[in-house]
């Protein structure tokens, strides 16, 4: 296998302390290796006057799977203008907010990413998300099964029977070939089945007499009960509704008091999605009637260590919402009166998907915006605060190098705010105005892919460049030292000079030449025997699904052709 | 004792049964007999073992008849078509397998292709009407557990797709619907009185063509506004009351099919059903699904979509996808002989297109790839025949609600006989070969 020499780059790896210094990176048999392991026919790569980091990790986006493929299939003219014929190795693409899943693999490899995680899978079809990212080449991708409003989920958890829901969980992790527990608006996705919503976490759900604050607790307890590689995954309740705050902060200190079991080297036991969705204050989308909430919620999250987020930062476009919040997505389809798309899943979950545009002239679009930048700026602690525009609910994913500039630059910021209309009003109602603070290189590494890996439970692969991990490294034309025009980052960090991915060049003098050798990332959890899971399990697919048990595991022919499978053992 | 296969799916409508039983001779090769499925699928099942299957390739002759000729010869004559071809058109797509799918699209990518699948004859006006408004749906499982109000719109499940009712919408007992058929109350809208509308709890003989007029006056009966008396055909005092059973239900679905896509309006009908639905989901819950006919056309759009980004009418002959039904649907580019070439899988358009579209296919180059003799079979230079999907070999497939259930493999084809994604994957290897040399 090919071997690889980057030198001369400016090296960003927090994991091994490396910042901005000049070192060889090299790269063998697929693996990091020392600068001295290679041989004289190494690939050399000059990465001079380069910015040099391991290949990034994407924590939380949507990009494969039914309600992804909604939103292409409905938004035609999501396409206009922007469609790009085939070249080389490259298949047509096409999509701003919702592209295809080719474009989707150009788009990360272009960023410099190796690893994506899919958001939210509905487990009965699951086989829907795996054929698209089996169609996804280049990045190793794993999805989560949404759990929050699963019927054998709640009832379990009514009676506290975490053990249970456990082993239910370990099943259908094996079944959907899926890599954690996603939980979003828990309670409120099954209350919509009635066309209802749980809109605090004590809310009870319809008929099954549990409430959300029940259902988290369990799911965290669940997930540590069985030591899995990525802690519980949560959308809380009352997303993006003004004065939400005191819900999120009420949801994260339900994480009180649980630590994380397991190998896979994490120290969080809850990862909460665009946070920013969740930090509003005030009580209505007005400049009068809307404040952010940023600094009340980072308070909490910089007092604790067991908590992750990510940013779910908006980019000012148009753009594709999309949930398993299916309460949520019908307000916002009452809110901007667009089209709608509703799909609930049965027993387990539901989907909405509305177009958005984030308009620079609203005053609630830059405060939402100013409310995302804020988080990661207040976060002290980056290896726990991830950049994402949860894509494509906030922005679309190729905005990402955007969000970064804004990140790093207070200039750019100025410019932003300077730009929009009602620019002194968000000032005014956020707390934008009083940071000044600029993200460093170093600590973007940590924000978009050591401290990803790490929560991920993938830090024994991604991340880093210290020699055994996975060979996955991106060098981007930035000079820091002397760029000093932020739109220059905007530029870089959206056209890697190098990728090589898994040992394989993906990205050469920023063209895409390979396809690169993509997996799909899932746990397989063993369990103990259950023999009341395994009945209730028989009994709820012979009255309740409308597809057989033995039609409902996905099988690793189709749809996982080269799977890479974490095995964690919960025997013991 | 023959051996039992459980949990088949059946690969005929886009109910997509997942619970057959096919008894098989003690060897394993000859199917005997199908359970559970309703007799058309029964029929598909034991037709695959007919005794005078065509199982190799086929051309014409100048003199009409046939000629029995290699797989091989097949791929080449096929690659060769799409070399030669500026426009080629590649129709079906919706009696097959997600795998065929794919690498068709990517047939159809590396040939400049325009493809199109049943849709255009048949749901297509639902696409387009989501592409305006939207759709609230759900999976079949949800209707089953909760739906106490089922609107049957312009189709006929009786006959159409056989044990919707029985699986799904009307009689089975759910979590919230112990009580089955009793839990429901079933409307019909049908100007004729099938034996779907014998069964309703109301049927509503609206006239001919006046299904948008219908939908409007239910909107208007939703907000208790003034009607006129009669409105297509049905007395004002009946439009309330369904206006009402529709809104007092905890859970009401309309099922729609071919009767309001194809009428008057097309999908401006569709258009108006969902924003009945869209009202309703203001008082209660409510849910809209078309009734999608093949096995997996609903598979085909879902490809088409995270490849190309459009479900159906999607043009490749530029080297990047677009879509315009109406200028890239298929009818209306072999009407306007824009297309140099035809080549259909998994359809039938011999049987489904206008006389006028068919005639132009007579005299183009063209391949079907079809396990039966078929009316396009008969106009097409190239027969290839292939194995079953969901019998003779496994793969992908949607039902009408977007789940995907992957279909079995029960028996083996015939010897030497080629899957639809094999010989696709020949022809695409055949045509790289050409465009190389
Ligand atoms: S209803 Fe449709 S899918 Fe079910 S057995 Fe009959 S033909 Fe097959
Ligand atoms: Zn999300």
């Amino acid at each position: 296998m090919a071997e690889f020499l980057v030198k001369n780059g400016f090296v960003y790896d927090p994991v091994l302390g490396i910042n901005g210094d000049m070192v060889d990176v090299a790269v063998r048999n697929g693996k990091m290796v020392d600068a001295s392991d290679v041989g004289t026919n190494a690939t050399v790569i000059d990465a001079k006057g380069m910015t040099v980091m391991a290949a990034g990790v994407d924590i939380h986006a949507h990009i494969a799977g039914p309600k992804v493929n909604v939103g292409r299939n409905f938004r035609p003219e999501d396409k206009l203008f922007n469609a790009t014929p085939g070249k080389g190795v490259m298949r047509m693409g096409g999509g701003h907010s919702v592209p295809t899943v080719l474009r989707t693999a150009y788009t990360y490899a272009k960023m410099g990413y190796g690893f994506a995680l899919e958001a939210a899978m509905p487990p009965l079809l699951a086989r829907h998300t795996h054929e698209e990212m089996r169609d996804t080449p280049i990045i190793d991708e794993g999805a989560l099964p949404v759990f929050g409003n699963n019927w054998f989920v709640l009832e379990y958890l009514k009676n506290n029977e975490i053990e249970n829901t456990a082993a239910y969980i370990a099943w259908l992790l094996r079944m959907t070939k899926g890599f954690g527990i996603k939980n979003v608006n828990p309670g409120g996705t099954e209350a919509w089945g009635w066309g209802l919503n749980c809109e605090t976490i004590h809310d009870v759900v319809p008929y099954f007499d549990i409430t959300p604050a029940q259902i988290i607790k369990g799911l965290i307890e669940a997930n540590e009960y069985l030591g899995l590689p990525h802690c519980m995954h949560m959308h809380g309740n009352s997303l993006g509704q003004p004065g939400n705050y005191g819900i999120t902060l009420e949801t994260l200190k339900l994480a009180e008091g649980y630590k994380p079991k397991g190998d896979f080297g994490r120290d969080q036991v809850l990862h909460n999605t665009h946070l920013q969705f969740h930090s509003y204050g005030g009580e209505s989308y007005t400049s009068k009637g809307f404040a952010s909430a940023s600094k009340e919620i980072m308070n909490y999250v910089n007092s604790v260590d067991n908590i992750t987020f990510d940013t779910g930062i908006v980019t000012l476009d148009e753009t594709t919402t999309m949930t398993a919040d299916g309460p949520f997505e019908h307000h916002l389809s009452h809110m901007n009166n667009l089209k709608w798309v509703n799909s609930d899943v049965e027993l387990e979950t539901a989907a909405g998907i509305v177009p958005f545009i984030y308009g620079k002239n609203t005053f609630i679009a830059v405060a939402q915006w100013a409310v995302g930048v804020e988080l990661a700026l207040m976060a002290k602690d980056p290896m726990r605060c991830f950049i994402t525009t949860d894509a494509p609910n906030a922005g679309p994913l190729y905005r990402y190098p955007r969000v970064w500039k804004w990140l790093m630059s207070l200039k750019a910021r100025d410019a932003l705010l300077e730009d929009a209309k009602y620019g002194d009003k968000v000032r005014n109602a956020c707390y934008i105005g009083e940071l000044d603070k600029e993200i460093s290189l170093y600590e973007l590494a940590m924000m978009t892919r050591a401290g990803c890996a790490k929560a991920l439970g993938l830090s024994h692969m991604f991340g880093s460049l210290k020699p055994g991990l996975e060979g996955d490294v991106v060098v981007y034309p930035y000079n820091p030292e002397t760029a000093d025009d932020p739109e220059l980052i905007e530029q870089a960090f959206g056209n890697a000079h190098t990728l090589i991915k898994g040992g394989e060049q993906i990205v050469k003098d920023g063209e895409i030449v390979s396809n690169g050798n993509k997996r799909t990332f899932w746990v397989n959890c063993k369990t103990n025997e259950n023999a009341q899971v395994q009945h209730d399990i028989s009994e709820k697919f012979k009255k309740y699904y409308t597809v057989t048990e033995n039609n409902y595991g996905v099988s690793a022919h189709h749809y996982t052709p080269n799977p890479y499978v974490i095995e964690v053992d919960a025997t013991k | 004792m023959s051996k039992i296969v459980t949990d088949v799916v059946c690969p005929f409508c886009g109910t997509l049964c997942d619970d057959l039983e096919v008894s098989l001779s003690d060897d394993g090769k000859e199917i005997l007999e199908v359970y559970n499925a309703c007799a058309i699928g029964a029929a598909k099942f034991l037709h695959a073992q007919a005794s005078d299957r065509i199982t190799r390739p086929r051309r014409r002759q100048e003199d009409g008849t046939w000629k029995d000729i290699s797989y091989d010869e097949a791929v080449d004559y096929t690659a060769k078509m799409f070399a030669e071809s500026k426009k080629p058109l590649m129709y079906g797509w919706s009696s097959t397998n997600c795998e065929a799918q794919g690498v068709g699209s990517e047939l159809g990518e590396v040939v400049g292709a325009v493809m199109d699948n049943t849709a255009t004859v048949c749901h297509g006006s639902t696409l387009i009407a989501v592409q305006d408004v939207g759709v609230p749906g759900c999976t079949l499982g949800e209707i089953k557990n909760r739906a106490d109000r089922v609107v049957f719109w312009g189709c006929n499940p009786a006959h159409a797709h056989p044990r919707h009712m029985s699986r799904y919408s009307i009689f089975p007992r759910g979590f919230f619907t112990g009580k089955g058929a009793k839990s429901r109350k079933m409307v019909v809208v049908d100007p004729r009185c099938t034996d779907t509308a014998k069964t309703a709890d109301i049927h509503l003989q609206l006239e001919q063509g006046r299904d948008y007029e219908l939908l409007s006056a239910i909107r208007v009966a939703f907000r208790g506004e003034k009607l006129p008396d009669v409105v297509a055909g049905i007395p004002k005092e009946k439009i309330y009351e369904v206006a009402d059973t529709l809104k007092e239900g905890r859970f009401s679905v309309i099922f729609f099919g071919m009767g309001v896509t194809h009428s008057l309006g097309k999908n401006h009908n569709i258009d108006i059903a969902i924003a009945v639905t869209r009202d309703l989901n203001d008082y209660t819950k409510a849910a809209i699904m078309p009734m999608r006919g093949h096995y997996n056309v609903t598979g085909s759009g879902q490809v088409w979509g995270w490849q190309f980004g459009f479900p159906f009418c999607v043009d490749l002959t530029r080297g990047f996808a677009r879509y315009n039904p109406g200028e890239t649907s298929a009818n209306d580019l072999l009407m306007r002989d824009e297309v140099d070439s035809f080549f259909s899988l998994g359809s039938d358009p011999g049987a489904h297109f206008p006389n006028e579209s068919v005639k132009k296919i007579a005299n183009l180059p063209s391949v079907c790839i079809d396990p039966h003799i078929t009316p396009t079979t008969a106009v097409c230079k190239v027969h290839v025949p292939v194995a079953f999907v969901g019998i003779e070999v496994g793969g992908c497939a949607y039902r009408m609600d977007n789940v995907p259930i992957e279909t079995r493999k029960v028996v083996d084809p015939p010897e030497g006989m080629l899957t639809d994604e094999e010989f696709l994957k020949k022809v695409l290897d055949r045509v790289r070969e050409i465009k190389e040399a």
